[in-house]
């Protein structure tokens, strides 16, 4: 068993997991943080996908034993402290961006990433920036569509 | 305004839990309950000789270890099959865990419960079976042989076999219409298995409480009454001590409604015995080779028609393959057989099954169920018709389609409900002008040509369809207000994303003149509802919305009755908006409904503002009559129920245009369209999404997904690496347009949409590729290098 420190979400987290203990795992079942989901275990369906110092990670192909000491973002922690939805969360409400709600996660985290960099892509650059995630309900027409409302609504903000 | 939230985009109110990581999944909940594990058939076919636990006996953190002995004998026995008929003469189901034979690669052997899900599949590498490795039988056709059996008891490998004939007008036979018919053509076309896979796979979460001796069971399911009355069967519990409930549940697209699945009734079995919670997640290879597909058919279609191509006899044989067993019955063969027909009148026609068992996974519905190989037959039929006559493709539909004025349209055919397949309304010809007009069909040939000036290859492809949607028996609603005001919906039918707490509360803002913030709806719980069927068949808006509605106006009619006591005024001269009742032209006299909730209970404590201020308007009470009237509930509370005679039917025609490389063959969907009618719309926005989603899942259908089992009855491609589902760089924007044919069937004039979008791609993009090279698309999906080795056998 190993000892290790996560900053999650902005708060100091610590756990004691075995080394084979994916980062997955370990966020949803030792720090009850289940709103990162699971949808294959094999690095393809991007449910999974958290922050890692700020960068787009699969957690279901990371050990948690690895990440010891860095800063992890899930999807409980991209509204403000207010509660109020980040604009990649609200777009994905206002165009209808999800359906059974269990690849979103992985898209809102990707999405966020992705216009943290590129704060204005184009329509190929969201579709490859979404590329990595699959979702089996929306036909994903309505996350690009969410991804580019999204950029308009961070270029509204003050 | 409260009484136009129906058909208003509404935003969905699931949204703000799902966005911010609330969601309840089944593996989100019991965070300390015990971890259940599968050791499962590594075999096609086999008998088991020995199983051998004592390698996992030391692992720590084991809890228990079971196999097919250690089951009591209803726990044990073999799954129930569902839904029986006539035509399956030969149905068999699988025992919770394999007993001595195993017939699928996948098939439970053994369970294994441990402290934490890594134990218990550490446990399970160490159990020893030995098997006798059998030959296998894979391949729907050889198997149809019947040289090997997947069952020794059922010869040739037949569960059911059925035919349904409809004579021609004149009173001609298929046979004898085709016979005597002007052209006649013969083909053969396929479709290859698929799977629903949502992205979330299956689960089941148990809790004993040994106090009360209750269960509570959560299970990502598509129908939570049944799985509830089916584990108080299977573990001998009374029925009011079971509650099953459905919570978040991340997909579902047919395969969740199957029920109940051995772990449905293990999972639960073990948390008694054990006296502690437990539960088991299906992880990714189990839902691959252990849930179900679907798919998979062949069809030998013989076609007689006249020089307009009006089809004047029509003789299908199709050969199902339904894996090892039947829990779900035939009804997916039943399916195809009865919608092939689609939007039109056809002379005379006979469908014959065969429904064969393989050593492969179970076959149950899939989103579309049955219904893309079905309108694969159909709309390869009109092209095969259009290309032999030269003919415009549209044109010889539209010489084929039903008129408005025939409906309601008899197809002389029995559906999957067990009731005459009757058409309800639709408007056929002007979806087929409208699909042709956002298309642009009538101005692609100069589309066409203008590309291959450029070198590049271009067609088009058409397909029409009919759905019969929102299939009985019934489903119920209960609504009830409370002293404070609030709506309380519930329904019984589970959820998977279609948005119902959106819907159904705008159904009953709409009813009841509430505002949508003052309703809640609670789907698939079985503590709120008890009856229901499940969500499946698109028929949660028809089923569920129609008797919310109806369970609404009984609330509605009674709180005007008690509003009307109160203001001394004629309920006639009453209604509801923004949850006060009003005397209509005089804004004077009102009274809240939350005032009226309280009236309707003669039982006033005052533990609230509203019990207080009911008193003002409670009369005199009379002392000749019971607080409680003769007929009345305390309450203001309704159920009610909707039982439809038949079906509805939906429809729609999707048209594409592809473009294929000429020198890779890689295929590419330019524009897809599409013209849909699910009669009144609830949420237009809900509709869209759902459409969008179905045509995704047709576009993989149709160019990505295959299910590849090797000759020893391996599955090659279980796991997302293999199995090609689409990202969003593989999908077209879709562009939509509906028509808003009322159904006369239902108080709210809708039909279903949840599978609509799926249904016909196959056939519109075989049809387009076929148009783009000359060359006839007779099996689905097809890759670039199916297409690469077709132009080479030109």
């Amino acid at each position: 068993m190993h000892e290790i420190t996560l900053t999650v979400n902005g708060v100091v987290r610590q756990a004691r997991v075995p080394a084979r203990r994916l980062l997955s795992d370990c966020l949803r079942h030792d720090l009850g943080l289940t709103g990162t989901h699971v949808g294959c275990e094999h690095g393809v369906c991007g449910c999974c996908t958290i922050l890692l110092d700020g960068e787009p990670v699969r957690s279901c192909l990371t050990f948690a034993v690895t990440v010891d000491g860095r800063e992890i973002t899930t999807v409980e922690g991209l509204a403000g402290p207010d509660g109020a939805l980040s604009p990649v969360q609200r777009a994905f409400a206002e165009c209808h961006g999800l359906q059974c709600g269990f690849c979103t996660p992985g898209f809102l985290c990707t999405a966020t990433a992705l216009l943290r960099e590129n704060p204005a892509p184009t329509e190929e650059e969201v579709l490859e920036g979404i590329s990595g995630n699959l979702c089996r309900c929306t036909g994903y027409q309505n996350i690009v569509k969410s991804v580019h409302r999204a950029a308009e609504l961070i270029a509204e903000e003050p | 305004m409260t009484t136009r939230m129906f058909g208003e985009p509404v935003l969905r109110r699931e949204d703000p839990r799902l966005l911010t990581g609330q969601g309840r999944y089944l593996d989100d909940l019991g965070p300390r309950a015990l971890a259940a594990a599968f050791v499962r058939s590594p075999h096609a076919s086999a008998r088991i000789r020995d199983i051998d636990v004592s390698g996992a006996l030391d692992v720590e953190g084991l809890v228990a270890v079971y196999t097919w002995e250690d089951l009591p004998e209803q726990v044990g026995a073999p799954l129930p099959l569902l839904i029986p008929h006539p035509a399956l003469t030969h149905g068999r189901t699988a025992y919770p865990l394999a007993r001595d034979l195993v017939r699928h690669v996948g098939e439970p052997v053994v369970m294994v419960v441990a402290r934490d899900r890594y134990l218990a599949e550490d446990a399970c590498a160490l159990i020893r079976v030995d098997y006798e490795v059998l030959k296998p039988v894979v391949g729907v056709e050889e198997a149809a042989h019947g040289g090997l059996l997947v069952h020794a008891d059922v010869p040739g490998n037949a569960g059911a076999h059925l035919v349904q004939e409809v004579p021609s007008a004149a009173g001609l036979g298929a046979g004898e219409a085709i016979g005597r018919a002007p052209h006649e053509l013969s083909f053969r076309l396929d479709i290859e298995r698929s799977a629903s896979m949502p992205l979330e796979g299956r689960g089941v979460y148990a809790r004993w409480d040994a106090d009360d001796r209750s269960l509570r069971v959560y299970s990502s399911t598509q129908t939570s009454t049944s799985v509830r009355m089916a584990i108080a069967a299977r573990l001998g519990l009374p029925l009011p001590s079971v509650e099953v409930i459905a919570p978040d549940v991340g997909g579902g697209f047919g395969v969740k409604i199957v029920h109940p699945w051995p772990e449905e009734v293990l999972v639960p079995w073990a948390a008694i015995l054990l006296g502690q919670e437990v539960k088991w997640t299906e992880d990714r290879r189990e839902h691959f080779i252990s849930a179900a597909h679907e798919r998979g058919q062949v069809h030998f279609v013989r076609v007689g028609f006249d020089d307009e191509g009006r089809v004047l006899g029509l003789d299908v044989t199709i050969l199902h393959d339904h894996g090892a067993y039947t829990p779900y019955g035939i009804i997916v063969p039943i399916i195809t057989a009865t919608q092939l027909l689609g939007p039109y009148r056809i002379g005379a026609y006979r469908v014959e099954f065969t429904s064969i068992y393989t050593n492969t996974v179970q076959v149950t519905p899939y989103r579309g169920a049955g219904r893309p190989q079905a309108v694969f037959c159909m709309e390869r039929t009109m092209d095969h018709i259009a290309a032999h006559l030269g003919l415009d493709r549209t044109a010889v539909r539209a010489a084929n389609l039903i008129q408005p004025d025939e409906f309601p349209y008899d197809q002389g055919l029995i559906f999957q409900d067990g009731r005459p397949l009757i058409y309800d309304s639709g408007d056929y010809p002007e979806s087929l002008r409208m699909i042709k007009e956002l298309i642009g069909w009538d101005g692609f040939p100069a589309v066409r040509a203008a590309a291959e000036a450029q070198g590049r290859r271009l067609g088009i492809g058409i397909g029409c369809y009919v759905e019969g949607t929102g299939v009985g028996p019934y489903e119920g609603g209960h609504v009830q207000v409370t002293s404070d005001g609030r709506v309380h919906v519930s329904t019984g039918l589970t959820s998977q994303g279609q948005g119902h707490e959106t819907a159904f509360a705008q159904i009953a803002a709409a009813e009841l003149g509430v505002p949508l913030e003052r309703i809640s709806v609670v789907t698939g719980d079985t503590r709120r509802f008890g009856y229901a069927v499940g969500t499946f068949a698109s028929r949660a808006a028809v089923m569920s919305g129609n008797a919310i509605a109806l369970a609404c106006r009984k609330v509605r009619a009674k709180a005007l009755r008690i509003a009307a006591d109160a203001l001394e005024a004629d309920p006639g001269d009453l209604e509801i908006s923004e949850g006060v009742v009003r005397v209509a032209g005089s804004p004077g006299a009102s009274i809240p409904l939350a005032t009226v909730a309280t009236l309707a209970n003669p039982l006033r404590y005052a533990f609230d503002e509203q019990a207080a201020r009911a008193t003002q308007f409670a009369a005199t009470p009379a002392m000749d009559r019971p607080p409680v009237a003769e007929g009345e509930e305390p309450g203001l509370e309704g159920r009610d129920y909707y039982s439809p005679i038949r079906s509805t039917f939906a429809s729609g025609m999707h048209a594409a245009i592809v473009e294929t490389d000429p020198e890779t063959a890689e295929i590419k969907i330019l524009r897809y369209a599409v013209v849909h009618d699910c009669g009144k719309l609830i949420n237009p926005m809900i509709v869209e999404g759902q459409i969008h989603g179905g045509v995704a899942q047709g576009v993989g259908g149709a160019l990505y997904e295959r299910m590849v089992y090797d000759s020893h009855g391996q599955l090659l491609n279980a796991s997302f690496m293999d199995f090609l589902m689409p990202y969003a760089t593989e999908i077209p924007h879709v562009e939509t347009a509906h028509l808003e044919t009322p159904s006369p069937l239902n108080p709210l004039g809708i039909k279903g949409a949840g599978e609509a979008g799926v249904i016909p791609v196959s056939a519109v993009i075989a049809s387009a590729i076929e148009d783009a090279e000359g060359i006839v698309i007779d099996r689905m999906p097809i890759s670039p290098s199916d297409l690469f080795h077709l132009r080479a056998t030109r």
